[in-house]
């Protein structure tokens, strides 16, 4: 009987299915968002026991931000960047070497259990063993190994440098996520038609001309998308140089990113100043999702005729150029 | 028969306590508490099960650290259990003291303590906030406000409170009404190696060390002798800090405005000095290498600290087995004799913790009894001195041990450091504190670490507090810095 | 991949290759000092976890010491940092949301998958926009609400919110397009099973994989994360690990003993560690699964 209705009874079903994703997402993340947006055109904040505002003040609390708002940012994207650039070099020589049927590498699965690994711990645990591990005494047991070797001769004040400090939070943004790069990639690399390699090879392209040549043109979206998933992800850092400095973005606040920044202002409860800040990075996160998007689906099939065929040219120019390769 | 038993103690000691502490009632609330408790430890006598009084039988007390929390486990005389994780205490009249600490940093504390303060009123009954310690730091921000109870309503007289030291009873009064009470006065002190001291120095007696240290310059010539015998004159850059912020012409805000007292300044040029010539070792309070400089390896020669610091810290710290592996509390364990205390170049303080009972408290009577019991108590008083070195503060019994020929601390390689806390203990004045202290200290101990690291340079670190300390405190609007 | 017969073929020329050989040695050079390092860190925790406060001090030894099992009852006896409820209340939150987040994407990717309505298309394309949206510039107002609930201090803000997962939502779409055959729907229906029998009993025993793999993902990003639960939880008793461990940096008093400190950060690592080393096989196929499109 049911099949019947088939069309008109399961369309509901649809609804009825999705209802309890948007339902739960309108309550927990929408109506927040959009209070937060109504908060930001107010002064309203709490001094010690007593409470200021609501009182509206229009765009102040932006016009507030907007002379503070790019310090933060700029120390976010310096941190993402000391992170994200050897992760990726890394990451896609990793990713090669794994792939490359002649390296033929061995013991592959303990490799990438093991540069996995950094992935899955608790960043505030990550960071409070490096702030115990990099301690700018001589008793720290990075600078008494690094004497004890001989490596240097003064204990390394390693908190208390711009550099170093951000340079720390590079590290452990790199060591958290080279390994999951390295395998996103790899499935990538995976994922090209092997004929294209036999063909290369057979006309006895090296292993670099391939990786340049086929490899990297056909993963490139796999690229973009590793990029700015990164980004986003880098504009939400704050685990790590909020426990590594205590919160106080250490030193010259230039560790603090901007998702410590806002902190800073939710904890002091003013919600005016913590609003502006959030719509902000409301709207700088909602261009990067939209690009996200895009490359999203533009890998899946539908509306991707000229993509597809921009692809083919490429494997063909990439034929091509391998062939042209041998001549010379 | 045992519960009988239970019964009449605990009945007793409702009764005592208000003989002790609903006598003298003041205030309205704390008679209709009163006779409301009679009332009740009366049908308690009856019917079987009903507990002791008609108080609340959950004590909810907010600090910042176990300080406290230790002192009220060991001298508190209601004690009955402590819970094996401390999270609990239980008393013998059935109460159930509930603790919630809240680390102190980065105004921390005070921001948790007020979201709560804020919600007393529609909290449940056991969820309410009973005892809240305060600092001198932030100490007016809350005895000047509706959410505590004058110590007079609750039972106390003046007559209990004779013997504090007045300053203690000052900083918590606004208006003529005391707010808090506290089982400590805390003089500041230099605590000093003796081996170091006779190597640099040749004497490690403490009058003589003192003389060579009483005023900056000669404290500035220690330094640079201790410096080239290899020893640190300090550890960090903010131990020197409280001398100087407890001796400012004013506080730190007036209005919205926040003024930056010359004397800060002049801490500023003397830790740059200090940093820049090697006096100091380059940490900061209670990070790991300031620590480590207090224990067996340290090179350093003193430390500014308070009275608790002695116990609370810097024992801890001085020994190389701690007593969690079975180390003792003797000389032979670490540096444990080797340390000695004076007065220091300027005299100051640091520190202090009041108790204040909150407003929309169950259990004003267990609360003046704690407040009678480890504040007032003479007794208690001396003992909790005798055991941990801590400063107690009641004037006649630091006198007495003050003057106690057999009172010496081994730690202290046998010095009679109450003797030198009670002449200094006296002239503390805290009128310069205000609400924002700590905000205040800290960010700006903060801000010019930078500028000793060199990461930045001072007017650099100036602008930085300026932004930070607003963000900090939405409603300061500007920083005056005294002229140069 | 290239077949066996060519593998072979290809040893021949690797033995005669000498530069092949040193690419491969640098290779295993590189792999070697990268494993050092992401394993060296984890070594110097384990062995001072087992060295009391002083030792530590003294700078690092690369042997361990004879304070683990003081270190420990040290630890979990301290009522500043309640680990052992910390422990509870992050397994808790971490489950819940797991099978929340798992349960409800795989609901929400079967009603894109199997059924045609109105609007379909919208709303996947609203679920992918929100994918990368990081809840923090939200977290202000949810704050706020989760205050006018009276839900502050109890973990259920931590849990309800994962039923809207987008990424897991994306991920089990791509999972049903590879390995859901929609005969079995139709013939679910010919035996007369409703839809939502259908979808428990036939469907999610064969997405159950792709689900597993998306449980373990949810529950490590639960388990880890700290933004919001600090700024929802006060209470000792509800606080979850990562919250304990960031009050580690910022209680001084708790840093007198660094032994401590450093069992801490192994407890609080240590349960994620173990289960990534029983399932890695899994989880390492799952990232790149979730990677590549069907």
């Amino acid at each position: 009987m049911k099949t019947k209705k088939k069309g008109i009874s399961y369309a509901k079903w649809g609804y009825i299915f999705m209802a309890p994703f948007f339902l739960v997402y309108a309550i927990f993340q929408l109506y927040p968002m959009i209070t937060t947006v109504y908060y930001s055109f107010f002064e309203y904040f709490r001094s010690g026991l007593k409470i200021i505002g609501p009182n509206f003040v229009g765009l102040k609390n932006y016009a507030a931000m907007f002379s503070e708002v790019p310090k933060y940012f700029g120390n976010t994207i310096i941190m993402w960047l000391l992170g994200f650039i050897p992760q990726i070099i890394i990451s896609l020589v990793l990713a090669s070497w794994f792939t490359d049927v002649r390296l033929r590498l061995r013991f592959q699965g303990f490799f990438k259990t093991v540069i996995y690994m950094p992935n899955l711990i608790m960043a505030s645990a990550f960071a409070m063993l490096f702030f115990t591990l990099f301690s700018d005494t001589a008793n720290g047991p990075v600078n008494s190994l690094l004497l004890s070797l001989g490596v240097i001769s003064e204990p390394i004040r390693w908190m208390t440098g711009v550099w170093s400090s951000r340079g720390l939070v590079g590290l452990m943004n790199f060591l958290m996520w080279f390994g999951n790069t390295t395998i996103i990639l790899m499935a990538a690399i995976m994922g090209v038609d092997p004929g294209l390699y036999e063909a290369a090879e057979l006309d006895g392209a090296s292993s670099r001309q391939m990786f340049w040549k086929i490899t990297m043109p056909l993963i490139k979206p796999m690229l973009v998308y590793t990029l700015i998933t990164s980004l986003i992800g880098g504009l939400q850092m704050f685990d790590v140089p909020q426990v590594l400095t205590n919160g106080k973005g250490s030193p010259n606040n230039s560790t603090t990113t901007i998702i410590m920044y806002l902190n800073q202002h939710l904890y002091s409860k003013n919600y005016g100043t913590a609003g502006a800040i959030s719509v902000i990075l409301f709207l700088i996160c909602g261009v990067l999702c939209v690009m996200v998007y895009s490359t999203l689906t533009k890998e899946d099939d539908g509306l991707t005729k000229a993509q597809r065929k921009a692809q083919k040219a490429q494997i063909k120019a990439a034929k091509k150029a391998a062939r042209a390769q041998k001549g010379a | 028969m045992k519960k009988a038993l239970a019964l009449l103690t605990a009945t007793g000691m409702a009764l005592t306590m208000l003989a002790g502490c609903g006598g003298s009632s003041s205030s309205s609330a704390a008679s209709s508490e009163a006779a409301s408790s009679e009332a009740a430890s009366s049908e308690a006598a009856s019917s079987e099960a009903a507990p002791a009084s008609e108080e609340g039988s959950v004590l909810n007390i907010w600090c910042w650290n176990d300080e406290f929390q230790s002192r009220f486990n060991d001298y508190y005389p209601g004690v009955k259990e402590v819970a094996a994780d401390k999270s609990t205490t239980t008393l013998d009249n059935g109460i159930t003291v509930k603790w919630t600490i809240n680390p102190n940093d980065n105004n921390n504390y005070q921001n948790k303590l007020d979201e709560a303060l804020l919600k007393q009123d529609s909290a449940a009954a056991d969820d309410k906030i009973d005892i809240f310690l305060i600092e001198a730091d932030y100490a007016l921000k809350y005895v000047d406000s509706d959410y505590t109870l004058p110590v007079k309503d609750l039972g106390l007289t003046d007559a209990d409170l004779a013997d504090q030291y007045q300053y203690t009873k000052d900083i918590v009064t606004v208006d003529g009404v005391q707010k808090g009470t506290t089982w400590q006065a805390t003089p500041g002190l230099f605590a000093y190696r003796r081996s170091i001291a006779k190597d640099v120095l040749g004497t490690d007696d403490p009058t003589e060390v003192q003389a060579a240290l009483s005023d900056w310059d000669k404290f500035n010539a220690v330094a640079e002798q201790a410096a080239a015998k290899g020893y640190k004159m300090l550890s960090g850059y903010d131990d020197s800090y409280r001398t100087f912020s407890n001796n400012v012409s004013a506080g730190w805000v007036d209005g919205t405005t926040v003024k930056v007292d010359p004397n800060l300044m002049t801490w500023v040029d003397q830790t740059k000095t200090y940093t820049d010539k090697g006096y100091n070792n380059k940490t900061s309070l209670w990070s790991d290498g300031w620590s480590a400089d207090q224990g067996p390896d340290g090179k350093v020669f003193g430390f500014f600290y308070s009275t608790w610091g002695i116990n609370f810290t810097l024992l801890g710290n001085a020994l190389a087995t701690p007593t969690s592996e079975g180390g003792k509390e003797e000389v032979g364990n670490g540096i444990y004799g080797d340390y000695a205390v004076c007065q220091g170049p300027e005299p100051y303080y640091w520190g202090g913790t009041w108790i204040c009972a909150a407003a929309g408290t169950d259990n004003t009577a267990t609360i003046c009894d704690v407040m009678k019991q480890l504040t007032c108590n003479a007794d208690i008083m001396k003992q909790i001195t005798i055991d941990t070195q801590d400063y107690t503060n009641n004037v006649p019994a630091m006198k007495a041990l003050a003057e106690d020929p057999d009172f010496g601390s081994d730690f202290l390689g046998g010095q009679n450091h109450i003797a030198l806390f009670s002449e200094v203990a006296p002239t503390i004045d805290m009128s310069n504190a205000g609400p924002y202290d700590q905000g205040c200290n800290e960010t700006f101990q903060a801000c010019m670490k930078d500028y000793f690291d060199g990461a930045v340079d001072l007017e650099t670190a100036k602008a930085n507090f300026e932004d930070q300390i607003k963000v900090k405190y939405p409603e300061l609007t500007a920083v005056e810095w005294p002229a140069a | 991949m290239p077949t066996k017969t060519k593998e072979k073929s290809k040893l021949n020329h690797v033995a005669a290759d000498p530069g092949l050989f040193v690419h491969r040695l640098i290779a295993y050079i590189v792999l070697f000092v990268l494993c050092f390092i992401c394993l060296f860190f984890f070594y110097v925790l384990i062995i001072n976890s087992t060295h009391n406060n002083f030792t530590i001090q003294r700078g690092f030894t690369a042997l361990p010491g004879k304070s683990f099992f003081v270190n420990l009852t040290n630890t979990t006896h301290d009522a500043n940092i309640p680990v052992l409820s910390g422990l509870r209340n992050s397994l808790v939150v971490a489950a819940c949301s797991a099978a929340l987040s798992v349960y409800f994407s795989s609901l929400t990717a079967y009603a894109v998958y199997a059924y045609d309505f109105k609007g379909k298309n919208v709303l996947f394309a609203i679920v992918l926009l929100i994918m990368t949206m990081p809840t923090q510039v939200s977290a202000l107002g949810f704050l706020n609400l989760m205050d006018k609930f009276h839900m502050t201090n109890t973990l259920w803000p931590l849990i309800l919110p994962s039923v809207a997962a987008p990424s897991v939502v994306f991920f089990m779409k791509q999972f049903m397009d590879s390995s859901l055959p929609r005969e079995i729907i139709e013939a679910a229906r010919i035996d007369g099973s409703g839809e939502f029998y259908t979808f428990n009993r036939v469907i999610l025993p064969i997405l159950a994989p792709g689900m597993a793999v998306q449980a373990i993902f949810s529950f490590v990003a639960s388990w880890n994360n700290y933004f919001i639960p600090a700024l929802i939880i006060d209470d000792a008793k509800m606080k979850t690990m990562p919250i304990l461990i960031a009050q580690l940096r910022s209680a001084d008093f708790l840093k007198f003993d660094m032994g401590k400190v450093y069992m801490m950060i192994f407890i609080a690592i240590l349960p994620v560690m173990v289960v990534y080393l029983c399932l890695s096989k899994y989880i390492v196929r799952g990232v790149a699964l979730g990677s590549v499109k069907g």
